[in-house]
């Protein structure tokens, strides 16, 4: 694919630039991206497989830990399908409740991507403010469920907890707070020079690009792409609730800047509705053990984008097949397109800016090594081996260097 | 006439076999079943001409005498159709659609390594997602594959 002459440097899977393991292997020419080799799968947990072997109730809170910051998301559109199949009515009062879950989800979410997209571009200090402000909702999200992440709201059938006027209370004023500095981040983001600057032109995907590639979320909307599955396909109370779906026309990262800051103004719009209509009610409807046959797909609208799931049911109390597609995986393939041609000091902003997840993306086959009979216990030294060993093979050789540094020493 | 009726209506019209197999589950929710031979004609009439044009994954199935791969297509209007089709075990050979989609590449990946599925056409690349010394006769996500048994 690539010219001989052309430099190749893999980033990854194991690197100090990447928060999550993944393999990054960038052709480049100088500065200039040739291509790049995405090599994804070092966080498959065998998460599908082991959701066959659990109960609906289990899975719950197995497919809640497919993905820390939006443990929510999965979760609701886990129950969204089981509860369709089993055609339980979800009390009103539940549905508001998991969406005013999944919004402050999304505050938290986009204002930890705004952090980290700061700090990508060396502005620590956007990095600083919006972390220390992500703390309001993060302790409201811990008032109300008990976690700052992995919120365990969700049963079938309903929620296991519910918001009290106190409360409420608490979240209305939360929101003053974070409506307040969101507004400061909208200034920040769209009238900064070194912001506009630095972001503009950048990990550029042309709306057709996105509709070819299949893209989703915020990274599709910043495209001029409408598509929101709490307005295209609603679920929870969304129907019930007026929100605009926030699109831009400048298709690159500072687009999905501009789109991910002003969605956190559509959150508080949202949660601030689902209070004041907050119906009286019960919490849950009863949910049988067993869920008759059938299958259902849901469809949910996480911080990154549609999130899937497919559950098939066989009138046991396990799931015959639950299939989990997290945003990520369907953005992935617009990160090698918009790096192509580009410099290679836009790598880490371009692969932030999709908000990637790769721990959501790479669920899927347990291999539980303490319970088989060919168990193999590795230790330390032989690890370190593997280690040099598997990097060598991709091109990867300190052995010289090492020798150097050894005559330098003993030198 | 809601809108499913209307596509459903079209559909029949283009391919009167698919008369017995198309249902309208909910409403946004519509199902079809197709033979192999089926499968391009209504895939491309849908993706092209009715503007489902989104490939939001593809599910593989066990059943377990036969495998099943569902396409879920959805449409800007928020419907989405499954469009289901099976396969023998012994031989599960498909055409890729990365020519319609050329996102769908990962999820066929995926349909490669779990299921053992043959994708005709499927460009060259990295396996998804398991590893690259993952023995090559074992799919995880078949039903005769346990984990304890097999790793």
């Amino acid at each position: 694919m690539h010219d001989s002459k052309d430099f190749k440097i893999p980033i990854g899977p194991q690197h100090p630039a990447l928060k999550e393991p993944e393999g990054f292997s960038v052709a480049l020419k100088g500065e200039k991206i040739l291509g790049v080799d995405i090599r994804l799968g070092y966080n498959h947990r065998g998460i599908e497989k082991a959701a066959e072997e659990r109960t609906y109730v289990q899975d719950i809170y197995l497919i809640e830990r497919v993905c820390g910051i939006c443990s929510h998301s999965h979760s609701t559109c886990f129950v969204q399908a089981v509860e369709e199949i089993a055609g339980l009515a979800v009390p009103n009062r539940a549905l508001y409740i998991r969406t005013i879950i999944a919004e402050l989800e999304r505050i938290h979410s986009h204002l930890l991507w705004l952090g980290v997209a700061g700090h990508e571009i060396g502005f620590d200090t956007l990095l600083m403010y919006s972390w220390r402000d992500r703390e309001v909702v993060m302790d409201i999200l811990a008032a109300i469920t008990g976690n700052r992440v992995n919120y365990g709201m969700n049963t079938i059938g309903g929620v296991r907890r519910d918001i009290d006027a106190q409360q409420a209370e608490d979240i209305l004023k939360a929101l003053t707070i974070l409506e307040e500095r969101t507004k400061y981040y909208i200034e920040v983001a769209t009238q900064e020079t070194t912001i506009i600057k630095r972001l503009s032109g950048v990990g550029v995907l042309s709306r057709e690009d996105v509709l070819r590639l299949d893209a989703v979320g915020p990274t599709a909307r910043a495209s001029g792409v409408k598509r929101d599955v709490r307005a295209d396909d609603p679920y929870a109370a969304y129907a019930e609730l007026s929100f605009e779906v926030i699109t831009d026309d400048h298709a690159d990262v500072y687009g999905r800047t501009v789109v991910r800051v002003k969605e956190l103004m559509e959150s508080y719009k949202i949660i601030r509705q689902a209070l004041k209509n907050l119906p009286t009610g019960l919490l849950t409807v009863r949910a049988p053990r067993k869920i008759p046959v059938g299958e259902a797909i849901s469809r949910y609208e996480a911080p990154r984008g549609e999130d899937v799931h497919y559950v098939k049911s066989n009138g046991t109390e396990k799931p015959e097949r639950v299939k989990i597609r997290a945003p990520t995986l369907a953005n992935v393939q617009a990160v090698k397109h918009m790096l192509r041609d580009r410099y290679l000091a836009d790598m880490p902003i371009v692969v932030a800016a999709i908000d990637p997840c790769f721990s959501c993306t790479d669920r899927t086959v347990a291999l539980k090594e303490e319970d088989c009979a060919r168990a193999k216990v590795i230790n330390w030294q032989a690890l370190h081996a593997f280690g040099i060993e598997w990097y060598k093979q991709q091109g990867i050789d300190f052995t010289e260097l090492n020798k150097k540094l050894q005559d330098r020493l003993k030198g | 006439m809601t809108q499913e009726e209307k596509i459903k209506e079209s559909l029949v019209n283009k391919f009167n076999y698919l008369s017995v197999s198309i249902k309208i589950v909910r409403p946004r929710r519509i199902s079809i079943e197709v033979s192999l031979d089926n499968f391009e004609p209504v895939f491309a009439y849908l993706a092209r001409d009715l503007q489902f044009s989104h490939l939001c994954t593809i599910t593989g199935l066990d059943e377990p005498e036969k495998l099943s791969f569902i396409y879920h297509l959805a449409a800007d209007s928020g419907v989405l159709i499954n469009l289901k089709i099976a396969l023998p075990k012994n031989s599960p050979t498909l055409k890729t659609v990365t020519p319609y989609f050329p996102g769908a590449e990962i999820y066929e990946r995926e349909l490669v390594d779990l299921f053992g599925a043959k994708i005709e056409g499927l460009p060259s690349g990295h396996r998804y997602p398991l590893t690259d010394d993952w023995p090559v006769d074992q799919f995880p996500l078949r039903k005769e594959w346990k984990a304890d048994k097999n790793a």
